[in-house]
């Protein structure tokens, strides 16, 4: 009988090629000819793995085997031990790193993977508008199980000591924020789901509700029995549509089977579930804005207490989650909270999915156990910063959060850790900015969001917002005070002690952290009309450099406004009235003869 | 379909799981990552592409093409998974339309891997891997 083929994929992402992985790819090549094994083996390179620090990194298949930092002189030894006598190469094989094992906790088989998925188990995996695959998968069998072998009180007990927190950004335990309703007297309670997301930058439920709208619907219908609620609702923005349109299908197929509607799986229980579409308002994410917003209202928050568990949607006793934290009860209910208790740190445990976005190689959804640094987030997963440039931070917890730096790059993430670092965790968007990014400029995007999205029911909101952007923007064109930055710490301090919600709670966070770490650069923008990173546009000026210009015209004939003018093969001269600072000319000039200051 | 109690639903699902499990059957699955990043990097050129190519080589029988959600791997979208019997299941990357014909010639037909396009999946499934534990 001919022996399995073997598979070797050699990384050839941009960071594994700095580690010579061509020459390995041609190494192994060359070495599987010369030993004879070329028709046992194929060797193909592949994208990037990650772990770049690590590279070149080859992974052998069918037996999964991983090794990182091989050499060139590796070659033989590979082909002859994985491909030949089909035995691991043990010294080449990629260990496991202690800074990971200290911090995070994950149960067997945790593997080399630094991600770890529970909420996105099935998302890339399962088709997600066929209720068969999601039910192939483990699918149904917690609410089988909570519907038949649960008491109510118990189900409250496995999540409170699952430690599962409230994945909206605040962080409030699951498992207490459903037994206050459960308790709560009335025989009318209803179940929310918060689907309203709005972060700049943020599509984590986005992508769960696409690729798993069942654990969704299967986590609300448990809550629902757990709480005695006979109702739920999906409050989804109406930008969503494939989101929307999945969720439908999903209901339906859960409605058809039993598993949704009257008497689900024969036990008596009845729970209904209903999507109702926002209209993709950023305070429709708080939750009494929202309730308001379901019920029919204009979208605007009340003052807490009463709290949603016992006065909710229509003065109900209510659950209100968002879909990342639903998405994980299934698996606490099957696995046990214990279980879940074993991942993450101690005191956030689980894991937590983050959208990716900005300078980064690798942007994607990624989910890591609680504990895992930023480090390991952005450039191990991620890997590392576009274009080689430098890392100047990554912003956590989008309009709400604030930046983290390079010195905090190692922090481990937790709710606690993030707070603790001037930022939040927030849904999870991770926005990761270079040096080419204006700290100020992006304290304006933020801040002009939030004057956007103010509903303008409370004052420190509504004009707070406005002051600060004033400010920031006055700062951006050059005409900024020295005074202006003990202003927005005054008035961003009274917005967060203020405000009625926490969208002008937090409003004030972006600037007040960027001012904390990045002092200089304001100050820079306000005494001496500079910005470094070339972002605000007005303190830009494009020179052309005489003695590097050669005159080839290139820039000439890009500028779009035709404000560069010179003879041929003598230096070109940019009219700066004209000039609206583009760019253009400093990006396409092949000498270096464009300057920019 | 008629509505399940407790004892069919668990048949339902050891019947499903023999269709849909892991190793399962002598047939060829494409998954296609079709979330909003997928669909907007072009997995709808790649899905017809591989469905007309598949009808090409006349393989229609053989083959199952399905789609799924976001695999998180936004940055190199749209992504294919391909299982075929006897050969380890594997995810390409950038899937062209150009790209989609190749995966059924080389991969499928000629039962070799295509390069430069596989990628590794990012993390392990807890699915499966709890279904193993319990000795499933």
């Amino acid at each position: 009988m001919m022996a399995e083929k073997q598979y070797l994929l050699v990384c050839g992402g941009e960071g594994c090629q700095s580690w010579k992985a061509e020459e390995l790819f041609l190494a192994l090549h060359h070495e599987a000819e010369a030993q004879g094994a070329k028709n046992d083996v194929q060797i193909i390179r592949t994208g990037c793995f990650g772990f770049c620090e690590k590279g070149p990194i080859v992974k052998a298949l069918p037996s999964e085997t991983f090794y990182a930092g091989a050499k060139t002189e590796d070659a033989k030894e590979i082909i002859s031990e994985q491909v030949v006598a089909r035995r691991e190469v043990k010294r080449l094989l990629y260990k496991k790193e202690t800074r990971l094992a200290e911090t995070v906790r994950l149960p067997e088989g945790g593997a080399y993977n630094k991600q770890f998925r529970i909420v996105l188990r099935n998302c890339g995996v399962i088709d997600p508008e066929n209720i068969d695959e999601y039910i192939a998968r483990e699918g149904y069998a917690a609410l089988e199980k909570v519907l038949f072998d649960m008491k109510p009180e118990e189900v409250v007990a496995e999540l409170k000591a699952s430690g599962l927190r409230g994945r909206g950004g605040a962080g409030f335990p699951t498992g207490m924020k459903w037994d206050f309703t459960r308790v709560a007297p009335g025989d009318v309670k209803y179940v929310i789901c918060n689907a309203d997301e709005g972060d700049p930058g943020a599509y984590m439920d986005r992508a769960t509700i696409e690729g798993d709208p069942h654990s969704v619907v299967e986590a609300m219908a448990i809550c629902g029995y757990t709480v005695g609620a006979k109702k739920g609702y999906v409050y989804i923005r109406a930008e969503y549509p494939l989101a929307i349109e999945r969720l439908k299908i999903a209901i339906r197929q859960a409605e058809e089977r039993g598993l949704l509607g009257k008497d689900i799986l024969g036990s008596g229980v009845d729970f209904d579930l209903e999507i109702r579409l926002g209209a993709g308002a950023f305070v429709c994410g708080e939750e009494t804005a929202l309730m308001r917003s379901l019920e029919g209202n204009r979208g605007m928050p009340v003052p807490k207490p009463p709290f949603p568990a016992t006065s909710g949607l229509w003065k109900k006793p209510t659950v209100i989650n968002n879909v990342e934290t639903f998405a994980n009860v299934p698996m606490v209910i099957l696995r046990g909270g214990k279980w879940f208790a074993s991942i993450g740190t101690e005191k956030s445990t689980g894991t937590k999915v983050f959208a990716l976005t900005g300078k980064i190689n690798n942007s994607g959804l990624v989910e890591v156990p609680m504990g895992t640094t930023l480090r390991e987030i952005i450039f191990d997963i991620g890997g590392g910063i576009r274009g080689g440039r430098k890392f100047k931070g990554v912003q956590t917890g989008g309009p709400s959060g604030g930046i983290i730096t390079a010195k905090d790059l190692d922090s481990p993430i937790s709710y606690e850790s993030l707070t603790a670092l001037g930022s939040m965790m927030g849904s999870g968007g991770m926005i990761v900015m270079d040096e080419d990014d204006c700290v100020v400029d992006v304290s304006k995007f933020y801040m002009e969001f939030c004057v956007d999205e103010s509903c303008g029911k409370c004052a420190p909101c509504r004009i707070g917002t406005n002051q600060m952007h004033s400010i920031l923007e006055r700062i951006t064109k050059g005409n900024g005070e020295m005074g202006d930055l003990a202003k927005l710490e005054k008035i961003g301090q009274a917005m967060t002690k203020a405000s009625l919600c926490m969208l002008g709670g937090s409003a004030a966070n972006p600037t007040l952290s960027t001012i904390r770490h990045f002092r200089e650069e304001y100050e820079e923008h306000i005494q001496g009309h500079k910005c470094r990173s070339g972002s605000c546009t007005a303190l830009v000026t494009y020179t052309i450099l005489a003695d590097k210009c050669i005159g080839c015209g290139l820039c000439a004939r890009r500028c779009p406004v035709q404000c560069i003018a010179g003879e041929k093969k003598a230096p070109h001269v940019i009219d700066a009235a004209k000039c609206i600072k583009c760019g253009e000319c400093y990006k396409c000039c092949k000498f270096g003869a464009v300057a920019k200051a | 379909m008629a509505k399940l109690d407790r004892a069919a639903l668990r048949r339902y699902r050891d019947e499903m799981e023999k269709k849909y499990g892991a190793g399962s059957g002598s047939r060829v699955r494409i998954v296609v990552g079709m979330g909003t990043c997928g669909i907007a990097a072009g997995a709808r050129e790649a899905w017809e592409e591989i469905k007309r190519s598949v009808e090409e080589f006349g393989i229609q029988s053989e083959v199952d093409l399905t789609k799924t959600g976001c695999m998180g791997l936004c940055q190199v979208e749209p992504t294919v998974e391909i299982a075929v019997p006897g050969m380890p299941t594997v995810i390409y990357s950038k899937v062209t339309a150009e790209v989609a014909k190749r995966l059924v010639r080389k991969h499928i037909i000629e039962k070799t891997m295509v390069d430069g396009h596989i990628l590794d999946r990012p993390a392990i499934d807890i699915v499966a891997a709890g279904k193993s534990a319990r000795g499933a």
